[in-house]
């Protein structure tokens, strides 16, 4: 995994081939991803893609059926979520989530309870998103949409984490809000913070990324920097069409060892192990020329 | 109007049963536990300080110096072990187990101490004398000072809870405990903290009562409990002022009833309780945002 | 060929769907066979054997009733000794007026349905834990009120004032007959009652009640329904309990401790099995009668071990039992059969063995 390709020396955050189940469901299906300090990395994917569920293990609320999170070296995946927060990992969660019966003030000091040192502080936050001093003393319940997303932004980084995870800014936002908010991501990186997030919105995730990857059914069908692929090649990811659209795209252009499907299996391989494979065996039995060799690795 | 004395008095002891209740209503806002236990915890309380009290002599007054401090370990203790293991299985295992608790505490008291009644009595002569307004109405200081300490217990807890840091982690993770734990919060050793809340408030209520009146191992369900749980619906669950007035509309009822027939008290009380679950469940000061 | 439809041809096919494995048929002959040899029971035991099995036909009908409420409605009720003491209050005001006890039984019953609906409306709209403490609030408002009457005994209770002329072995005997009548038609509607639509809506609620009622299962109904047996199931054990004991007493029957038995017993033998309450009524028995000369350590031993147990193992003692021999005696749910077994095996994957 450490093959020379510019991004720098070591991932800060790393997932290795994760597996992730709900209850008989399985969301993510060997997963991979490294992302680099200073880097934007975002997800893609239609609704129920396992996206969120990527990013809610990697915080650690989910625990992976298999696979490994390691992040800054160490490995993660047995932590709880409290103290992978307290090492430098913040999540901004799905749907917001404030508490709803404090004060906006309340919720940045929350937030700030148990922060590590670093540039941001509760004042900074408020030079952030200018109306927030005024109306801080206001139950966070009563605001509206876009300003409770500024709220939590604002908590995660008052914790002054190295990587911040930001789960579907977008959902349920108007989209000049959702701009507006995703303007502000430049002056958030602007003192060191790595980015890894999670959108429904493309063309929002693809202006703001340095890198990306899309899933589909809890597998990845691409994965490369914006810069190098096609609008079609993402179409084609995203929902999952023909062979033409899904080609995997790594650093110097080498192809990836795990195929298109995030498997790599050949469809002998695929034995009677329940259902959940059977309606595949027929995709891939039209595009067995696309893949080779094993799975892992 | 003789009566006038009993709605006072009626009132004052809505004090005792607002301390009784915040517990309660304390655990099952931050962390939906209905604890079945929690009237035994008071006995507990009361038999704790009567050992206290018979090895170190120290007047009936002070024994909450040792046993307030005891019973809010043992609760921190309790909810980090037995608690939280139901809560991770389910709301239906911590009924149960809570109420497991409560039988084989009472049952344990039953065998360990004998089913007599006990009093803490007072100690002091003053507390045990009454003053007077009027010609009708006489009110033991006792009574004055149990309610003057609920109050002062609920400005405290009002106080931490809005103000300290700990009271807003405790807020914010009675809002949502994996948004907090996304904040680092332990929400486990905040739990910990809110029953260890909940048991000192409850054993210093026991130990009023025991002042009060007298108490044997079955006092805490056959009294407590059910007291404790009808000022926490009256009042209204999230509200630390409602928990006072459901308290006091419990005791005024109760006096009510036994103006009635005096053996009408205690179904007074739990008329006025029922009608409220069925008229206005959400009780008499309802709050919005808490649960 | 589309995805969806080869899928959906192969899975009518080779998937069967049964309501019970093989076995059910020799436990129905062995249920049958329990049966008889327990109605013989008098005929060989001695009197007092007779009323500690009477003993435990209560604890195992109420504790039916108490799995039915909590491991399969969800409704945790710390109230239902409120049925146990009106059942028993309505064999005596019958018996007052001069009805046979034996015959006030089943009237006992049916005047506790009809009782049970007004205090389902008072509690059917709490959540659980408000709901528990309403139902213990109802309990005690029952009892209190009870007590003012001084025809029926007043807070000190009564002796039933006509009692059959009888040998008192004979009368233990017919006690016991009845007892174990109450008890297999306890168990039986129980069993019958989830076997159908009732189970079905039960375990539906039980996974996801919002979905439940879009899908036009009606909800409150079934609720009210399981509310309204568990309360002619408990009320026919109260009757029965006035029957045994002769005497009823208000804080006796109303107390709490009944429901503190019914749902150790349930929780100990297994929370939503049907086999579960007679497991739990077994070990309730077993404990009950060997401390009994130490008073209350019974309870206190089984308060703990209740508590370790819906803790550690959810569905109880007969849960693990299920869990590794796959033993239902009474088959209210559905077995799924994998293409290509032939009957004697389960989907769920086992090490080696048949199982007949």
């Amino acid at each position: 995994m450490s093959e020379p390709n510019g991004r720098g020396d070591r991932a800060l955050l790393e997932v290795r081939d994760l597996t992730v189940h709900h209850g008989q469901l399985r969301a993510l299906d060997h997963v991979s991803l490294q992302v680099y300090p200073g880097e934007v990395y975002a997800i893609i994917g239609a609704n129920g893609a396992g996206k969120s569920t990527l990013l809610r293990t990697i915080a650690g609320l989910h625990h992976p059926t298999e696979g490994s999170i390691v992040y800054d070296g160490k490995d993660m995946t047995r932590v709880r979520p409290e103290r992978r927060a307290t090492g430098g990992i913040a999540m901004v969660p799905e749907g917001r989530r404030l508490f709803g019966s404090l004060t906006v003030e309340e919720n940045l000091q929350v937030g700030a309870t148990y922060a590590r040192k670093g540039p941001w502080t509760i004042e900074r936050v408020y030079e952030l998103f200018g109306w927030m001093r005024e109306r801080r003393n206001q139950r966070t319940a009563q605001l509206s949409g876009g300003e409770q997303q500024s709220v939590a932004i604002g908590r995660a980084l008052v914790a002054n984490p190295r990587v911040l995870l930001l789960d579907e800014l977008s959902l349920g936002l108007a989209p000049v809000v959702v701009q507006r908010i995703y303007a502000m991501l430049p002056q958030i990186l602007a003192a060191g913070l790595t980015v890894l997030l999670v959108e429904q919105d493309v063309s929002q995730a693809l202006r703001v990324a340095t890198h990306l990857q899309c899933l589909l059914e809890g597998r990845t069908t691409l994965e490369g920097r914006p810069s190098d692929v096609t609008p079609a090649q993402v179409e084609a990811a995203y929902f999952g069409l023909g062979p033409e659209g899904a080609k995997s795209v790594r650093e110097g252009g080498q192809p990836s060892p795990r195929g298109v499907w995030g498997d790599g299996q050949s469809p002998q391989e695929q034995g009677g192990s329940g259902g959940d494979r059977s309606p595949r065996e027929s995709r891939d039995s039209l595009w067995r020329g696309s893949t080779t060799s094993s799975r892992g690795s | 109007m003789a009566w006038v004395n009993d709605i006072i008095q009626g009132i004052l002891i809505g004090g005792l049963y607002a301390l009784f209740a915040c517990g309660l209503s304390l655990m099952f806002g931050v962390m939906k536990v209905v604890n079945l236990a929690h009237g035994d915890l008071a006995i507990i309380g009361g038999y704790i300080a009567v050992g206290v009290i018979a090895v170190t002599h120290i007047p009936v007054l002070w024994s909450f110096v040792i046993v307030v401090p005891l019973m809010a370990l043992l609760g921190y203790v309790l909810q980090r072990t037995v608690i939280q293991a139901s809560l991770d299985r389910s709301i239906l295992t911590t009924l149960l187990v809570t109420f497991g608790l409560s039988v084989v505490i009472e049952n344990g008291l039953l065998e360990f101490v004998n089913a007599d009644s006990h009093s803490l009595g007072v100690g002091n002569a003053i507390i045990t004398s009454s003053f007077s307004i009027g010609s009708q109405i006489t009110i033991p200081y006792l009574l004055l000072l149990i309610f003057a300490v609920a109050v002062v217990v609920l400005l405290g807890l009002q106080y931490f809870l809005s103000l300290s840091r700990y009271g807003r982690l405790i807020r914010a993770v009675a809002d949502d405990k994996e948004a907090a734990q996304l904040s680092g919060v332990d929400y486990r050793h905040v739990f910990g903290i809110a029953a260890a809340i909940a048991f000192g408030t409850v054993a210093l209520a026991g130990i009023a009562y025991g002042m009060y009146s007298q108490f044997s191992p079955t006092t805490g369900t056959d009294t407590i409990l059910l007291f404790a749980f009808a000022a926490v619906v009256i009042g209204g669950l999230g509200s630390l002022w409602g928990t006072l007035l459901g308290g006091v509309v419990l005791g005024v009822a109760q006096a009510i009833g036994a103006q009635i027939n005096s053996s009408d008290q205690l179904l007074a009380g739990y008329i006025v309780f029922l009608a409220i679950l069925v008229f206005r469940p959400q009780g008499l000061v309802a709050r919005g945002a808490q649960s | 060929m589309s995805v969806a439809t080869e899928t959906a041809a192969r899975s009518a096919e080779n998937y069967r769907v049964t309501r019970s494995r093989r076995n059910v048929a020799w436990t129905g002959l062995g249920a049958l066979v329990v049966v008889v040899v327990l109605a013989l029971f008098p005929y060989v035991a001695g009197p007092g054997t007779d009323t500690i099995m009477v003993q435990a036909f209560i604890i195992l009908t109420l504790a039916s009733m108490w799995n039915l409420l909590a491991g399969y409605a969800g409704l945790v009720s710390v109230g239902q000794q409120a049925f146990v003491g009106l059942g028993a209050y309505f064999v005596l005001i019958l018996n007052v007026h001069s009805i046979s006890m034996f015959s006030a039984l089943p009237v006992a019953a049916a005047g506790c349905g009809v009782a049970a609906l007004p205090m389902w409306w008072l509690v059917s709209r709490l959540r659980s834990g408000y709901f528990a403490i309403a139902t213990w609030v109802l309990a005690t408002t029952v009892l209190l009120i009870i007590e003012k009457f001084p025809s029926i005994g007043g807070g000190t209770g009564m002796s039933l004032p006509h009692t059959p002329n009888l040998d008192s072995a004979v009368l233990e005997a017919y006690t016991y007959w009845i007892g174990l009548a109450v008890t297999v038609l306890a168990l039986l509607a129980v069993y019958l009652l989830l076997r159908g639509r009732l189970g079905l809506v039960l375990t539906a609620i039980r996974d996801d009640e919002v979905a439940a009622r879009s899908s036009g299962a009606r909800t409150g109904l079934a609720r009210m329904l399981v509310f309204v047996v568990a309360g002619i199931g408990c009320g026919a054990a109260g009757a029965l309990l006035a029957i045994s004991q002769l005497i009823v007493q208000p804080t006796a029957v109303f107390s709490v401790q009944w429901t503190a038995e019914m749902a150790f017993a349930v929780i100990i033998g297994g929370l939503g099995t049907i086999e579960g309450p007679i497991l739990g009524t077994i070990v309730y028995m077993i404990l009950q009668q060997t401390l009994a000369s130490y008073n209350a350590w019974y309870l206190i031993i089984l308060g703990l071990v209740a508590m370790v147990i819906a803790i550690f193992a959810r569905r109880g003692l007969w849960g693990l039992v299920d869990d590794h021999l796959h033993v239902r005696l009474f088959p209210v749910g559905y077995w799924l059969w994998a293409p290509g077994s032939n009957g004697r095996r389960g989907v769920i994957p086992r090490r080696g063995g048949r199982h007949s």
